[in-house]
């Protein structure tokens, strides 16, 4: 079980996807308009990538090497297809302000990059630990932007008036500009922390992620390996 | 032909793909270090997505959304069948351009890959069929005005990494507070540069 509890650190933490990796941004900035679509976002998300990490790691051994890609994508794409349904059938509101941005799960660097470097080399739980783990991740990075866009634009945290009436809602930050505004700080913060800790002579975590160069972002197969520790770098760390 | 401009117009520049839609980010702040290769990488973007909204186009015209067949139920394939035909696309104009044409595969050639799933392009397939331009008008308008819509669309993306390119060139002799180095002031950049583009909201 020790794995497993490890794998949820990872991903909620040492290894998470909106903060340290900065993958699937697209997304990211996107839909955090509010925090409830930051919510439904990163829990959709963390659904697809549950299923898929588990059958992925079910039929590891069986997909022949050459074609793992399209097969990756084509069970990505349709565990994306049954989950846009389910959301379209019963929390509709919801699929309409996330829209678009439901089918492009399937082209979502973090799943694909999961599938690539994790699930497609490990058992079946840990893997399925490694997805909540992940997608648990991703819900706190787009939730976390979601809050601090909502507040501010909006003066409301889950559709709850927080700021007092006199508050002046800048809107400027629920509409596109925003999002960049947003993420640069928080990416700011997380650099000054990095640097503080660089000063005081602690072991700093090395930058990963598309935000520095890796212009393959959408192409798991060219991408994964250099972004993302693989697995045969988490049994040499173990 | 007007309402193809006002199309056009729209996707290039009031809905920015980049800065308003936020499709194709990452390439937008990986790939935009230098004006040369994002000007590669916006060419390699503009030729596959008008490509890919052609045949995206096709496919669902003729098979998916096809009435005759299964009663136009198919349609729920479209994220599965058009990330496949994408992907596929993509090799294909790999190979067809080293082989044909050698000198446009060398300035594009390293960037076709990475744009296999790029998120432009599926979204652009999915957002022609979304906004009707298949079912309301007659097969060929309809095509047109999705290859239009593609390509438009991907010009807008060309755009926007070009000029992020050439501020990131200037921005490398400034002296920039330490926390803000790196991805930060990019994605300053970036909003700064969203703000820019709602002044075209004016344009239709």
């Amino acid at each position: 079980m020790n794995k497993c509890t490890e794998r949820l650190y990872n991903g909620l933490v040492k290894e998470n996807p909106t903060f340290v990796l900065m993958l699937g941004m697209c997304p990211t900035l996107a839909v955090t308009t509010s925090a409830i679509n930051g919510v439904g976002m990163g829990l959709s998300t963390t659904v697809v990538l549950i299923m898929s990490n588990m059958l992925i790691s079910m039929l590891r051994k069986i997909i022949p090497d050459s074609v793992r890609m399209p097969a990756f994508i084509v069970i990505v794409a349709s565990f994306v297809t049954i989950v846009q349904f389910l959301m379209e059938g019963f929390v509709p509101s919801l699929y309409d302000s996330l829209g678009l941005y439901i089918p492009l799960i399937v082209v979502n660097c973090i799943i694909l990059g999961r599938a690539e470097s994790y699930a497609s080399k490990n058992p079946v739980l840990p893997s399925i630990f490694d997805g909540i783990g992940m997608g648990l991740g991703f819900t706190v990075g787009l939730t976390a932007i979601g809050i601090v866009r909502e507040l501010i634009g909006a003066g409301k945290i889950f559709d709850i008036r927080v700021m007092p009436e006199s508050y002046e809602p800048l809107t400027i930050f629920i509409l596109a500009p925003g999002a960049f505004f947003v993420l640069a700080g928080l990416v700011a913060l997380q650099n000054k922390v990095k640097n503080n800790m660089a000063k005081k002579g602690k072991k700093v975590p090395e930058t990963v992620g598309c935000g520095e160069g890796c212009a393959s972002c959408g192409n798991a197969s060219s991408c994964s390996g250099k972004i993302f520790p693989t697995g045969e770098e988490d049994a040499k760390n173990e | 032909m007007k309402e193809l401009l006002l199309i056009a117009v729209g996707s290039a520049f009031v809905n920015n793909v980049v800065l308003s839609q936020f499709l194709g980010i990452c390439p937008f702040l990986g790939v935009s270090k230098n004006v040369k290769t994002a000007a590669g990488m916006g060419g390699a973007v503009v030729f596959v997505i008008t490509i890919a909204s052609f045949v995206t186009g096709l496919i669902y015209k003729f098979i998916l959304g096809n009435p005759n067949i299964m009663g136009g139920e198919l349609s729920y394939l479209n994220t599965i069948v058009f990330i496949l035909v994408i992907a596929a696309l993509v090799q294909f104009v790999e190979m067809f351009l080293k082989k044909a044409m050698p000198s446009l595969y060398n300035a594009l050639g390293v960037y076709l890959p990475l744009i296999t799933t790029n998120c432009a392009v599926l979204g652009v397939a999915l957002t022609n069929v979304q906004n009707g331009y298949y079912d309301d008008m007659s097969a060929g308008i309809g095509l047109l005005t999705g290859v239009v819509n593609g390509f438009a669309t991907a010009v807008g993306f060309l755009v926007s990494i070009v000029l992020m390119a050439g501020i990131r060139e200037k921005i490398e002799y400034n002296d920039i507070s330490e926390s803000f180095q790196g991805t930060p002031i990019v994605l300053v950049t970036a909003g700064l540069m969203a703000i820019a583009f709602f002044g075209f909201s004016g344009l239709i």
